[in-house]
């Protein structure tokens, strides 16, 4: 689950922020307590919806100034039209889903393109921890093992190989380190959290 | 000239105010009563303790509505029984009461009688508009009607129009009001009686289809007044007792063709009706920013009917929040205290605050 401004969480919104048409239709699943909502709002103008389950985070978010709706993802996005929107957004909600596969689907249905971005579990340090024989935590990860609401967690290569089976392509990839830099070299070791910008294989007429 | 087609050369509407209007006149909110609702919203009149208004836990000082930040709005509906203009008033055309001779009124014909108070208070447009159930319905019938007279609609446990099980619902009880003895065909007033049975029976009806199961048995459960049934017709079970007095209570304050005539303007209301059911296309006019709340356990105007007010207002691309209250409540839920509930009509309703135009 997204964590109020945590140094990574600004760090994956930067970079998505720039891949977000100026004044385009955005919607953002699990919205939290909508500041990226907003910051988009300020930043590109966009006229974007936010989705949210949990009623702390839909107050956050009504009083976040951003448009809030209190549904639950795990059904689906049936009350949305297909390409309704021109950008999905899942940033750092994916790991804490239920139905993985269905929401990359209806990603892929409502809007023209999707964000999807999540802690990268194949990062040296979960390794390491991994291999020290405890479940890793990290800025990204904060949780124990008991309490985290991480029940899906994947590395980029995990990520990659499921993306042809729900239909979908990679158009663009951001991979960013624990300080928010770029990185490039041996990403799914490297790379703490994962930014990918995905469309429909067969773009639809 | 009312949506029946029928004039009405003067009415009266009687209503109340709280707070103060700024210097601006921006920072009014109206809100809307449902069925059996008052002007009398919040507070009390002085020396009478029981006369609380009826959403006073949500209108007042440093409540949801604000009253020291806005001017708040409460208007009993023409056609009403509390002092606006209905059934019961006298007709000056004949010197007696109106009866059954007064035209059946409509949420459009309400709205704008309210725009007429909103001209006579010279506010051109409202902070927000709110309300639920039906008055819920006259909230979303604003932002169609008056699209730029105002800023937010409020709307909370209603629906985009009543299901036939609804109607259903509002048949019965009107059955039970026109079929009681001493309705004499409505014209009851001259015989100096009431049709209290019909009217007892229409709230009775009415109160259960309010609550949701799980609420009922939460709060009466198969409870006994005594400690053994006593094999009789009379009152026996606590939800008996409950519903029995609730009928009597209303019985004796609720004028029948009121009830009438308010039940068929929620029978009647359905704004996508001009545009062959598209709620989307009739929506298309709208200019507020809304916000829509829904109860779980309201099986009368249900979660699924909010969303599609909400799934309309996304087509058009409006500013529109949606809150689904988890609640055991059933429809009398928009009535209640409810700390999730209360969070997001105060988070909103400071967002209407901050976005006056003086702020």
């Amino acid at each position: 689950m997204r964590e109020p401004l945590s140094f990574a969480a600004r760090a994956d919104w930067l970079a998505l922020a720039s891949w977000i048409e100026p004044r385009s239709r955005v919607l953002d699943l699990g919205c939290g307590d909508g500041q990226l909502l907003r910051h988009l709002q300020q930043t590109r103008q966009v006229s974007g919806y936010g989705i949210e389950i949990e009623p702390a985070r839909v107050v956050s978010a009504v009083r976040n100034g951003v448009n809030v709706l209190q549904m639950n993802l795990e059904t689906g996005l049936s009350g949305f039209d297909d390409r309704s929107f021109d950008t999905v957004i899942l940033s750092q909600t994916l790991q804490a889903m239920r139905h993985t596969e269905a929401i990359l689907r209806e990603i892929l249905r409502v809007g023209r393109e999707g964000i999807v971005t999540f802690p990268n579990f194949g990062f040296w340090k979960n390794r390491m921890q991994v291999l020290g024989g405890v479940m890793p935590k990290s800025q990204a990860m904060p949780y124990e093992w008991f309490d985290t609401p991480n029940i899906h967690l994947c590395t980029l290569r995990d990520f990659e190989s499921l993306c042809p089976r729900i239909g979908a392509r990679v158009v663009q990839r951001l991979v960013i380190g624990p300080q928010g830099e770029p990185v490039e070299l041996f990403p799914n070791l490297r790379g703490s959290l994962a930014i990918y910008r995905i469309q429909p294989q067969e773009r639809r007429p | 000239m009312l949506d029946c087609g029928l004039p009405l050369t003067s009415f009266d509407l009687v209503y109340e105010t709280y707070g103060t209007l700024n210097a601006q006149r921006s920072n009014a909110i109206l809100i809307c009563h449902a069925l059996s609702g008052t002007h009398h919203v919040a507070g009390h009149y002085p020396g009478q303790p029981r006369s609380s208004g009826w959403w006073d836990n949500m209108v007042g000082p440093g409540k949801p509505v604000d009253t020291n930040r806005f001017f708040v709005i409460g208007v009993n509906n023409l056609g009403g029984c509390d002092g606006s203009t209905g059934p019961s008033s006298i007709d000056p055309a004949t010197g007696h009461p109106y009866g059954p001779y007064f035209p059946f009124v409509t949420v459009q014909d309400w709205v704008q009688a309210q725009a007429r108070l909103a001209d006579h208070l010279h506010i051109d447009c409202f902070a927000a508009v709110m309300g639920g159930s039906l008055g819920g319905m006259q909230a979303l019938q604003w932002s169609l009607t008056y699209p730029h007279r105002l800023r937010h609609a409020i709307v909370i446990a209603a629906a985009p129009n009543l299901s036939a099980q609804n109607i259903g619902f509002n048949e019965v009880a009107r059955q039970a009001i026109t079929t009681d003895p001493d309705f004499h065909g409505g014209n009851y007033y001259a015989q100096g009686v009431i049709p209290e049975r019909g009217l007892r029976l229409a709230r009775m009806l009415g109160h259960i289809t309010y609550l949701s199961d799980d609420a009922m048995m939460e709060k009466f459960g198969r409870d006994l007044l005594a400690k053994a049934p006593h094999f009789s017709l009379e009152v026996e079970f606590e939800i008996e007792s409950y519903l029995r007095y609730q009928g009597k209570k209303f019985s004796e304050r609720f004028d029948a063709n009121t009830y009438l005539i308010m039940t068929k303007a929620l029978d009647y209301f359905d704004p996508a009706l001009p545009y062959g059911g598209q709620l989307s296309k009739a929506l298309a006019r709208a200019q507020a920013n809304f916000l829509v709340v829904s109860f779980t356990s309201d099986w009368r105007f249900s979660p699924a009917r909010s969303r599609e007010i909400l799934k309309a207002l996304l087509d058009n691309g409006l500013a529109v929040s949606y809150a689904e209250i988890d609640s055991s409540q059933g429809h009398d839920a928009f009535l209640m205290e409810n700390p999730d509930y209360f969070a997001v009509m105060h988070a909103y309703l400071a967002r209407v605050f901050e976005g006056l135009p003086h702020a």
